[in-house]
């Protein structure tokens, strides 16, 4: 196999350098217009059916999150939070949580298994799990608490933006069935240019504080929200306001890593001259001794 | 051809070799960058359009089937999305049409017709020939005991009015043209749609 559906930028664990004259393929991006969302959850039960995946089923826990969490089974989940709002009235948030497609991945960056985690030029972040270990760093690296680790065979998985879909050039499974068109998906620019325009009709109505949520500290994401209240992110479920990649993430993958094996190399020259001068250990002889 | 290796020579090769493979032994070894998506599922089943069976919008959806429908082969839907060409929803789908797949082949799904006789708690299954004739029958005996010719001032009227029919929200224009010429023709006052409902 020499060449691939969708080129790829990034490669965990590896330093070779990917194909790369083909520059001319477009980002894409998925746009969640929480302002549009009525938290129907067709996404959810479209992204199952597509990937092949069946959760179990859940219990009740007192809100509309269902399950309540994302799990290796649900990459994606919609997340009810019940604002109170100053003047005592209550507005309700819906956000359809999942992978954002970092442009600057953490999961991948803290991947140590070669290949498990790649990033495609179109800006997909993907986990390839026959390379995954299941070690759990991209869990650690991910400044949305994004990826599960699967009890059934302890690898990795999450959203792929329906990269097997994008690759013969349809939509993500979940964009397609959004009754309410909330979900919308495109080109990276176009995307940006339909969530400005948005987010000047929201201020018209209102919203003073309507943004486009695309968050530097990870380089951008390929998929980003249009929030009534762009001025404070958390309220939705707890979305970071300012996300990045834990700093510990580049000290064990840049700093580290080299003294790692440094120190891993000097300890076999020092087991080699140890054996050369010393020789084989003679525990016959200590035996004898006793 | 005769080699000369001068022991300098010997000492680079020994030393480069140990390097490199030492390295390759540590995860060093340069590995391509690629990797490959999940083979698009659908590439080779057979697309059937239907009308999703759950409420009344009557959205269109496609059915993906295994096979291309050789002699051999029993076919299976696979997989249900939204039909882009259609035009009550343009390939979207609410929750509950989103999960069709597993409604075709859930295993209490409905698949042959089923009566509970009066006074009993089982349904019992039953063919399409009996559910027809007692279909009819019941809707005989009941027209026949009910049906109101003339009203109380002479006038004809012919209605019937203890029986009633909801038909399918999914049906063609010219399906809904027939029913209500079969319903009407009979009488029947109480004709309805699922859209409705």
């Amino acid at each position: 196999m020499a060449l691939q559906s969708l080129n790829v930028t990034k490669r965990s664990a590896t330093t070779t350098q990917p194909p790369s004259v083909r520059t001319a393929e477009e980002p894409v991006a998925k746009l969640i217009d929480v302002s549009k969302c009525i938290g129907c959850k067709a996404c959810q039960v479209a992204c199952m059916q597509w990937n092949d995946l069946r959760d179990e089923v859940g219990t009740n826990v007192g809100v509309y999150d269902n399950p309540s969490n994302l799990t290796d089974q649900s990459w994606t989940v919609m997340r009810f939070a019940e604002y109170s709002k100053p003047d005592g009235d209550m507005e309700w948030l819906i956000r359809k949580d999942g992978c954002m497609h970092c442009e600057d991945p953490g999961c991948l960056k803290a991947c140590p298994s070669p290949g498990a985690i790649v990033k495609y030029a179109n800006g997909i972040v993907d986990f390839i799990s026959d390379n995954c270990i299941g070690c759990g760093y991209c869990v650690a690296g991910c400044p949305f608490d994004v990826p599960r680790i699967s009890k059934k065979d302890s690898k990795a998985y999450k959203c792929t933006l329906c990269s097997d879909r994008v690759a013969v050039g349809l939509e993500p499974a979940c964009v397609k069935t959004c009754p309410t068109g909330a979900i919308q998906y495109g080109a990276k620019t176009d995307m940006v240019l339909r969530a400005e325009k948005r987010v000047g009709d929201l201020k018209e109505r209102g919203f003073q504080k309507a943004a486009l949520y695309n968050p530097a500290g990870v380089g951008g994401t390929h998929v980003m929200y249009v929030l009534q209240h762009g001025d404070d992110p958390e309220r939705y479920s707890g979305l970071p306001s300012n996300p990045s990649i834990s700093p510990w993430v580049s000290v064990w993958k840049g700093a580290a890593k080299p003294l790692a094996s440094l120190a891993i190399g000097l300890a076999m020259l020092g087991a080699f001259f140890h054996y050369v001068t010393r020789g084989p250990k003679d525990e016959h002889a200590e035996g004898e001794s006793k | 051809m005769e080699m000369k290796v001068n022991r300098r020579q010997f000492f680079k090769v020994c030393g480069s070799g140990l390097a490199g493979s030492s390295l390759a032994m540590l995860g060093m070894s340069p590995q391509e960058v690629m990797a490959e998506v999940r083979a698009f599922k659908l590439s080779r089943t057979t697309e059937a359009r239907n009308t999703c069976p759950y409420c009344s919008v009557s959205c269109g959806v496609i059915l993906y089937t295994m096979g291309d429908k050789a002699k051999n082969v029993k076919s299976r839907i696979v997989h249900v999305e939204g039909d882009p060409d259609h035009p009550v929803n343009r390939g979207t789908l609410c929750p509950k049409g989103a999960g069709l797949l597993d409604i075709v082949h859930s295993p209490n799904r409905a698949t042959v017709p089923e009566v509970r006789e009066p006074g009993s708690k089982e349904w019992k299954p039953i063919s399409w020939d009996d559910a027809f004739a007692r279909i009819a029958k019941h809707l005989k005996a009941d027209r026949d005991a009910n049906f109101v010719e003339k009203n109380d001032k002479g006038l004809t009227v012919n209605r019937w009015n203890t029986t009633g029919l909801l038909v399918s929200s999914a049906s063609s224009n010219e399906s809904g043209y027939l029913t209500v010429k079969t319903a009407r023709s009979m009488g029947m006052v109480a004709l309805d749609t699922q859209a409705r409902i």
